[in-house]
């Protein structure tokens, strides 16, 4: 599989909520001296113009599956784009697709999942989501398509940084944390992060699903604040800890589950199979590694909304503690059903 | 790649691949046609080779980009390029630009029709020329799948999302709009004008009948339907999709409705490219291994064209005629089988 990954073009989703800088991290990537070709799927011409990248304009247009399932949606024009890009391979060495502001990262990541022949040329490399230090605190409250982005991303640039105080940024991501905290998050001030923290990031490839553990880059907050069970009356109950504020968002979290009893594979695949059927519009990413009975091979898995893909990894290596380790960020989880189906599947 | 090779345990098959005269063209082929005696295979990038049956190679610069999509009527062969044009290539090899867009936006898919008029589309648009005409455009809800030319009269068919629309570019009336649920990415009437078709973004095609716009539904496929062409008269029209050619009925006037589908030429690997001979009830048919048989539609009898040589055919085609095969796989690897 890696070999074959390994030729699949990679794809980066950028996307971020309206004037956060996605554009002027496009064109710092663009424009950077890595002679690399790109090729970019814009929804608006015009603002970014490189020579020697092909630009490719979109038009955003998202359809449902015929397959019965509401969430199972999926970009027809990219379909269509990456079609007509796969007959001129040779041409670029990566792909970029630029979202609009109000867009759901889920169809795009969604295209990649559903489509054989987009699956047999390209591979999703990373969400990355552009997002602005001084407003984004307000989109939270006022715009979904903001959280969605926040919390599809796997790595988040939290731009424009040098316009607030450091109380401010330590709220805003406070904030991000508490939606997503497994994201790789940089702070930027014009976009200006290193090109290999934002490509070639592998975060959906199934070989790299190691680390799924929250991404604190303020040391020494390891706390997993969903750790413990709580109601659903999420109110916005602040409590410090070493300095980083833990806020919980009225509908966008994640929960992680662990056990290090090796699950039985024949209870729990098919509980995660009904779990995604049944939740998948809440779910919007999953990821898991997994250690079943009878099995030497690490299982992973990851998937967008009900889209589950899964495979033995590899096996588990001397001396490695053998746990199974998932996680799952969504809007209004059902967090004591995923804990409670979670228990059921762990053998006594 | 391994050297498994299924056919070489049917020694009964019949083989004419020592009468195959190989064309190597070098560079990845998206589609073949034929002008006259010379195939012509649509490179990805910029070029069209010209063959003729010796196997004599001439090489056409036709646009300076990326072509997404050609057809051909046998006299020309109309070319839609990344860089917003619709080129045309003639027999005599001469090149000329039939249309340009004026935001040089993807020319997403091109149809020709039988009296010389062209169809093309960008994003929502599908635009319309006959020889001598104006042009004219009609736009649809959403991105054009597919473009075909109804067999009689100035009748357009427009794919796009949850359906069909049939426009009518030299009448004022609206156009007529067949549904259904779904993305639909390839649309082609049958010969006698009584059905339409089109290839679905999923696993599937879908049809109508035209007199009363019932539905077909032909599902049932591992994957997506790439390639479909109708067999001699219109009888059948065979897809890829499957690991053998699926062939529906449409000689009735119920067209495939409540009627199973030929199954022929399985094999471990799936059917890539179809391609009808024009006269005959022969069809080949390219598969995902490199693999051509052509396939006798009455009794399903092979004959082997083409062994496995790992590569998916890519491209495959007839002459007016039917006494030439043409093939390429996705790499350029190409020949010509003269009957």
């Amino acid at each position: 599989m890696s070999e074959a990954t390994a030729n699949k073009i990679p794809v980066t989703v950028l996307t971020g909520y309206l004037g956060a800088g996605k554009t002027t991290l496009l064109n710092r990537i663009l424009s950077e001296n890595h002679g690399k070709k790109y090729a970019v799927i814009v929804n608006e011409f015009g603002e970014i113009g490189i020579d020697n990248d092909l630009i490719i304009g979109a038009d955003e247009e998202v359809f449902e599956m015929n397959n019965g399932c509401v969430c199972c949606t999926v970009r027809g024009d990219l379909v269509r784009i990456l079609d007509g890009l796969m007959k001129r391979k040779g041409k670029f060495d990566a792909i970029i697709v630029e979202t609009t502001g109000l867009a759901d990262p889920a169809p795009v990541a969604q295209t990649f999942f559903v489509d054989e022949d987009v699956q047999a040329h390209a591979r999703l490399d990373a969400v990355v989501t552009v997002a602005d230090a001084k407003w984004l605190s307000d989109r939270l409250k006022d715009a979904p398509e903001a959280k969605n982005q926040i919390a599809f991303a796997d790595v988040i640039v939290l731009n424009k940084i040098d316009l607030v105080s450091k109380a401010e940024l330590a709220e805003v991501e406070a904030r991000i944390r508490a939606i997503n905290p497994y994201a790789k998050l940089h702070k930027t001030e014009r976009a200006q992060v290193k090109l290999s923290d934002v490509l070639e990031r592998g975060a959906f490839d199934l070989d790299r699903i190691l680390e799924i553990e929250p991404d604190f880059l303020e040391a020494g907050d390891d706390h997993d604040h969903h750790g413990h069970d709580h109601g659903h009356d999420h109110h916005h109950h602040d409590h410090g800890h070493g300095g980083l504020k833990h806020y919980h968002d009225e509908d966008m979290h994640s929960m992680s589950l662990r056990t290090d009893k090796a699950l039985d594979a024949s209870t729990f695949m098919p509980w995660l199979q009904d779990l995604m059927a049944k939740e998948g519009g809440k779910i919007l990413r999953s990821k898991g590694i997994l250690s079943f009975s009878g099995d030497d091979d690490r299982y992973v898995f990851q998937g967008v909304h009900m889209m589950l893909e899964g495979d033995h990894q590899r096996p588990w290596k001397d001396g490695e503690k053998r746990e199974s380790r998932l996680v799952f960020i969504g809007r209004d989880l059902p967090e004591q059903l995923i804990r409670d189906g979670f228990e059921r599947c762990i053998p006594a | 790649m391994s050297d498994f090779n299924p056919l070489k345990e049917q020694e009964s098959i019949v083989s004419v691949t020592d009468r195959v005269v190989p064309v190597a063209i070098g560079a990845a082929v998206t589609a073949v046609h034929f002008l006259g005696d010379k195939a012509a295979f649509v490179g990805a990038e910029e070029k069209v080779t010209l063959v003729d049956p010796t196997g004599a190679t001439a090489p056409v610069e036709v646009a300076f980009g990326g072509i997404l999509c050609s057809t051909s009527d046998g006299k020309r062969i109309v070319m839609g390029c990344d860089d917003g044009k619709v080129v045309v290539l003639d027999r005599d090899g001469a090149v000329s630009t039939f249309a340009i867009d004026a935001k040089r936006r993807w020319i997403d898919n091109v149809a020709l029709h039988p009296d010389g008029a062209v169809a093309w589309s960008v994003g929502k648009v599908a635009f319309v020329r006959a020889p001598k005409g104006e042009e004219k455009f009609f736009e649809v809800p959403s991105t054009v799948g597919g473009l075909a030319f109804a067999p009689k009269g100035l009748r357009l068919a427009i794919a796009h999302y949850n359906g069909v629309s049939l426009w009518f570019p030299n009448m004022a009336a609206n156009a007529e709009v067949l549904e259904w649920a779904g993305s639909h990415l390839g649309v082609t009437f049958s010969p006698d004008n009584k059905f339409l078709v089109t290839t679905m973004h999923e696993p599937a095609l879908h049809g109508w009948r035209l007199a009363d716009s019932k539905h077909m539904r032909m599902t049932g496929y591992p994957a997506r339907v790439r390639s479909i062409s109708w067999s001699a008269g219109g009888k059948g029209l065979a897809t890829s999709g499957a690991d053998t050619v699926i062939v529906w009925p449409f000689a009735s006037k119920d067209g495939p409705m409540g009627k199973e589908p030929a199954m022929l030429a399985p094999l471990k690997a799936r059917v890539t490219m179809v391609a009808c001979h024009p006269r005959q009830d022969i069809l080949a048919a390219g598969y995902s291994d490199g693999t051509i048989l052509m396939v006798r539609l009455t009794d399903g009898a092979e004959i082997l064209v083409r062994a496995n040589k790992g590569r998916p055919v890519a491209a495959l085609a007839w002459n007016a005629k039917g006494t030439l095969l043409a093939f390429a796989d996705s790499e350029g690897d190409a020949g010509l089988l003269e009957l």
